[in-house]
């Protein structure tokens, strides 16, 4: 590898001198593929250092702290819904209120937490430290899309003061009856939603934009693709799938918006409704669906991948071991990334779409259960012979691999066409799908903040207090979403206000809903210890050394931690190994720096990479 | 060891509760208890891989536990397990497909002599058609919909002519007779679902769905609407009887085919003529 550097060192200079200067014009030379060092915009004022911040750390913090401002409201939204479930005879809900609860918090934790967590919080914190640039490539796009995400929120928002409430039509929004009567929040409410996930994907599209091509252009010397932290592998895919995904949900939208303001017919059969007979004719509602989950499905993983990445990181620095089979990892990440545009209509089986697209899209979908599988599988070989810190982040990383594994091995029950029929529309799907994109990548969110905590405010958060939150979120959550799959066995159907006797559904099925709506309160209750730990320990944690968990990516390694502006000081680091060299045979300590040249560790069996 | 014990417990809990607590499916009453089949080597192949991984992991967290003497393995790939274990979810997976995909063929294959009942959603309620003597169902167009014409039948078709209109709740089906339900909303989407039929399907405004079964046990289930459809959608309930033939020919009987349907609403209308003329 160094030989190509220093052969693009040469060849730069070349370049950069006036080509007539030369004596003899080299017509074989060709420019270096280096770009030179980012000119970087210096905030002046303390509203442009806080507020309309260009630092694409800031910004990661400000995504990140409304992300966790919007999904309080959603954690807020799930206790109203369960207390409904579980005690229906308190009255405290009406139907209405229950269907625009259900669909303010899916939407919510999906779209406002999750995916702006993931690639506008940690992509912003991480992905120019990481790489070892200043900064992303287009600051300023990057603070506009991140005011973009607060507008969107605000529009969301919003709709619950509008007449007629937020929309009750189900994070899903399938038409018609999203914008007809009969559904809450059909009239206004739904087209605040719909303008809010406009904005919010005009805003990612910015961010997105930035973090490609700061992965693609901006890595530090020697940072080659196949050195990057799998943390920046899994976000740079996910933010891929997002550019590719996100159109489909943006046209969807739109065509919803003027079905409902035009009265055009693009997802609007000939319907009654209300005893009328509107003037729509000739849409098809199957449309929607279509591109609904052309989005869908990616946004699985646009929430996953980043999860994915970040945890082999996490399971890496704490385990003091090489991640097992790097490579692998890297392919899996993108072959999961590109397969998960062939599998969308997995979620339309019994939609009424020809029934023969199930043979395929079956087919597809179980495929993505090998890159899977490898997946799990390096995680834990890992740990094999790893030499294990049982810290805040590797307990979480371990929770995430018992939660996701339950949760990925349900997604075979409900990918596999056939044993999707019986189960589809009822808890299991609820269950499924909570464990996997919901539990599985917070868990990741908390041990990924437990870990780069210090690398933000300089100080450690408090350990008892993690691992008490530790322990509630993770046995609390596999208590609530567990049972709930048997739920769904029994055959209790979704978004049902309240069940009533029905002869089929024993009465202990009812008891079990008074369990999990308990052990709900518990588990939400418990992330107000964490807000607060987050809180306080800005102010009174324990000072955090540098690079406290002595790991090797390059965030670690900058002049000043937490990092100033423009975060490397005069010169940008080079980068001579991949972050994984663990326990080297013959190096001193169990850990080398990528920036640690190779003349410093002499005797060290390194391998090549 | 704490975290090493709580993930083994995690996994013999899960197991115990798998196979003793009381939530499980209703009794079949249909011919797709080879869904309950698939679901179950699912559950072995699937609780098998879950119950490995989860005491591996244990067993690395207990055995190989920090200890600032020691050094990890340095072994940052191993091509041969790696592709050995790619090959071994291989093919667990296509196990998992190859009998899902053969009962998907069954259940997208309506056998010829399934008898035709036409389901009809509305929000939030509903209704039912039979092809009567002819089994032919007749054609329909929603703008023909009005209190005369309920279903909005096109009185032009005379394969309508003869069609059983039930206009509650509950369905009638005959035991052992294989039965394709033809499935049609007038307003948004909805399912057609009987957790004891295991069968699914939604309803979609424009056209007509379908799925089909052959029920194999006699009894009363109640009929959920399985895709969300507005604010009543939890109180969409019907029933399914299936009868012997016997109970089954009584009910049938009682129906009112669309032409009586249509004399009958005339001679209303006449009454009601000769009321406001006096």
């Amino acid at each position: 590898m160094s030989d190509e550097y220093e052969h693009k060192l040469e060849a730069k200079s070349d370049y950069v001198g006036d080509a007539s200067s030369v004596s003899t014009p080299d017509i074989d030379a060709v420019p270096a593929a280096e770009l030179p060092d980012q000119e970087l915009y210096h905030s002046h004022s303390w509203w442009t250092t806080y507020v309309f911040s260009q630092d694409a750390k800031y910004i990661g913090i400000q995504y990140a702290l409304t992300a966790v401002g919007t999904g309080l409201l959603g954690l807020v939204l799930s206790w109203l819904m369960r207390i409904q479930l579980a005690f229906p005879g308190l009255g405290w809900l009406d139907p209405a209120s229950y269907y625009q609860f259900v669909t303010m918090h899916g939407m919510i934790m999906v779209v406002y937490l999750l995916t702006a967590l993931f690639l506008g919080g940690f992509g912003n914190l991480l992905i120019p430290l990481m790489c070892g640039a200043r900064d992303m490539a287009f600051p300023y796009v990057n603070m506009l899309s991140y005011w973009a995400f607060v507008v969107a929120v605000l529009v969301l928002l919003a709709s619950f003061f509008v007449p007629g409430g937020p929309t009750g039509a189900g994070w899903t929004l399938y038409p018609p009856q999203a914008i007809t009567a009969g559904t809450p929040g059909s009239d206004m409410g739904i087209i605040l939603m719909l303008i809010s996930l406009i904005l919010f994907v005009a805003g990612f599209t910015m961010g997105g934009l930035n973090y490609i091509i700061t992965v693609l252009q901006l890595r530090a010397r020697g940072m080659t693709l196949m050195r990057l932290p799998l943390t920046i592998w899994g976000i740079f895919t996910a933010t891929v799938l997002a550019m590719f995904a996100f159109p489909a949900l943006l046209v969807g939208c739109l065509m919803m918006t003027l079905d409902s303001l035009l009265g055009t017919s693009f997802f609007m059969p000939a319907m009654v409704s209300l005893g009328e007979t509107l003037t729509h004719e000739g849409g098809s509602p199957i449309l929607f669906q279509h591109l609904f989950w052309f989005f869908g499905h990616p946004e699985v993983y646009i929430v996953a991948l980043p999860a994915f990445g970040i945890v082999s990181d996490l399971l890496s620095v704490h385990s003091r071991k090489t991640i097992f089979g790097y490579r692998m990892m890297v392919w899996a990440i993108v072959g999961i990334g590109a397969l998960s545009f062939f599998v969308w209509a997995h979620h339309m089986y019994v939609s009424g779409m020809n029934p023969w697209f199930g043979f395929f899209f079956a087919t597809t979908t179980l495929i993505i259960a090998v890159p899977t599988a490898v997946k799990v599988y390096n995680w834990i070989l890992t740990l094999w012979r790893g030499n294990i810190q049982l810290s805040l982040p590797m307990l979480f990383s371990l929770g995430f691999i018992v939660t996701f594994l339950n949760g990925g091995l349900t997604g075979l029950f409900l990918g596999n066409v056939t044993v999707d029929v019986p189960l589809s529309d009822t808890y299991f799907v609820v269950a499924h799908f909570h464990m996997v994109m919901g539990i599985a990548p917070l868990l990741v969110i908390f041990g990924a903040i437990y870990h780069w905590y210090p690398l933000i405010t300089g100080r450690m958060m408090n350990e008892t207090l993690g691992k008490i939150h530790f322990w509630i979120t993770f046995i609390g959550s596999y208590a609530i979403y567990f049972p709930m799959h048997y739920q769904g066995f029994v055959g209790v159907p979704r978004r049902y206000f309240e069940i009533y006797d029905s002869p089929y559904i024993d009465t202990s099925t009812l008891l079990l809903n008074k369990f999990i709506t308990i052990a709900v309160l518990i588990v939400g209750a418990a992330q107000l210890l964490f807000l607060y730990n987050l809180i306080v320990s800005a102010r009174l944690g324990r000072k955090s050394e540098k690079n406290p968990w002595k790991a090797n990516s390059l965030e670690w390694q900058t002049p000043q931690m937490p990092p100033e502006h423009g975060n490397w000081g005069k010169e940008l680091p080079k980068v001579y190994r991949w972050p994984y060299d663990f326990s080297v045979p013959g190096a001193k300590e169990d850990y080398i720096p990528q920036n640690q040249p190779p003349s410093e560790i002499i005797g060290a069996k390194v391998e090549k990479t | 060891m704490i975290v090493a014990l709580s993930i083994f417990l995690i996994t013999i809990g899960s197991i115990a509760f798998h196979f003793w607590s009381p939530w499980w499916w209703t009794e079949v009453a249909s011919n797709w208890g080879n869904m309950d089949d698939t679901i179950l080597l699912t559950f072995w192949i699937t609780g098998f891989v879950f119950v490995a991984i989860c005491f591996f992991v244990a067993y690395c967290v207990w055995k190989f536990s920090y200890n600032k003497d020691r050094r990890a393995e340095y072994k940052p790939e191993d091509k041969k397990l790696e592709s050995k274990l790619t090959w071994a979810t291989a093919i667990g997976v296509a196990a998992l497909l190859a009998p899902g995909l053969v009962v998907w063929n069954q259940y997208v294959t309506v056998p010829e002599n399934a008898y035709k009942v036409e389901v009809f959603a509305y929000q939030w309620g509903w209704k039912y058609r039979l092809p009567g003597k002819d089994g032919i169902l007749g054609k329909t167009d929603i703008k023909y919909i009005n209190d005369d014409n309920p279903f909005g039948l096109i009185l032009e078709d005379p394969n309508g002519k003869d069609d059983l209109l039930v206009d509650e709740q509950e369905l009638h089906v005959l035991k052992d007779r294989p039965v394709k339900f033809e499935l049609r909303t007038i307003d948004v989407l909805h399912n057609f679902y009987v957790p004891q039929f295991r069968g699914k399907m939604d309803m979609v405004p424009g056209i007509v769905t379908y799925y089909w079964l052959t029920p194999t046990r006699v009894g009363d289930f109640e009929v959920l609407c399985a895709e969300y459809c507005g604010s009543g959608h939890y109180a969409m309930r019907g029933r399914v009887i299936v009868d012997e033939k016997g109970d089954y020919k009584k009910w049938e009987a009682k129906q009112i085919t669309f032409e009586k349907m249509l004399a009958k609403n005339q001679k209303n209308d006449n009454l009601q003529l000769v009321k406001k003329d006096k």
